[in-house]
């Protein structure tokens, strides 16, 4: 069960039930709403219980990246699939903490490879 | 350059980046301050209806920094103090853009008035 597509530029493929996000770095908020639009369609579509959202490629995530963020888990948390975000830069990380915005409610894990464990074990 | 739709402030971030690189700043430090420099550039779009963002060089090392001025021509910020408290918003906002970007850098200015807009001066060290 696989599948591809894209969005704005970011593509979402969905593997074995879990619908893998790679953001791309120079996401507009149009485009934002746009990939928002595929996400929902593409869990829907493939019935998926995981979702995974990569952000290895983004340089900073502001405030509005990290309402997206959240506004992604909880959208996809109605139509019961777990979000989790990976591949957060360290420089990144640590500006979110310094802005006040820590992501509550936004699971992450350093790699896909680990957060597709953690949704297979259903944990 | 112009602020006036979203993707210019893709543009503005890549300007500062190249900025931040060219002084030789670091992973982290060039991180926070495209964050700010994000945060002040919308802004400037959703509440001041638009304005113009410029980016200089200023000093020499070890105190060479990039200076991020940010002009609007909105209707100004009435109670400073309040805009400036985390958690504060007369929009859809989260309340951190203007706080957060204050954390952010090594320098911040304000200075807002009804007739002239809001002008927002970042900088930041390469260290």
């Amino acid at each position: 069960m696989e599948s591809h597509s894209t969005s704005g530029g970011s593509p979402i493929v969905t593997i074995t039930g879990c619908v893998i996000v790679a953001i791309r770095d120079d996401l507009d908020d149009r485009s934002v709403m746009v990939l928002q639009d595929h996400l929902v369609d593409e869990i829907a579509r493939t019935g998926a219980t995981g979702v995974i959202i990569d952000i290895s490629s983004l340089e900073i995530v502001d405030t509005f990246a990290g309402r997206m963020l959240g506004a992604m888990a909880e959208m996809s948390k109605m139509l019961n699939a777990r979000t989790i975000v990976v591949g957060m830069r360290p420089a990144v990380a640590m500006t979110l903490v310094e802005l006040g915005m820590t992501l509550q409610g936004v699971e992450t894990a350093l790699n896909a490879d680990r957060a597709m464990a953690l949704i297979k074990a259903g944990r | 350059m112009t602020l006036a739709r979203s993707s210019d402030i893709v543009f503005a971030r890549e300007t500062a980046m190249k900025a931040m690189a060219k002084i030789g700043a670091s992973a982290v430090k060039r991180t926070k301050f495209v964050t700010a420099v994000s945060e002040i550039a919308r802004n400037a779009i959703i509440y001041g209806g638009g304005g113009a963002i410029s980016f200089r060089i200023e000093g020499v090392a070890p105190t060479i920094r990039v200076v991020a001025e940010c002009k609007d021509g909105g209707p100004g910020i009435a109670d400073m103090d309040l805009a400036l408290k985390d958690g504060y918003t007369t929009g859809s906002g989260l309340g951190l853009g203007l706080s957060g970007a204050r954390r952010l850098v090594d320098r911040f200015n304000i200075v807002s008035s009804s007739k002239t807009g809001t002008t927002v001066t970042l900088e930041s060290y390469a260290r």
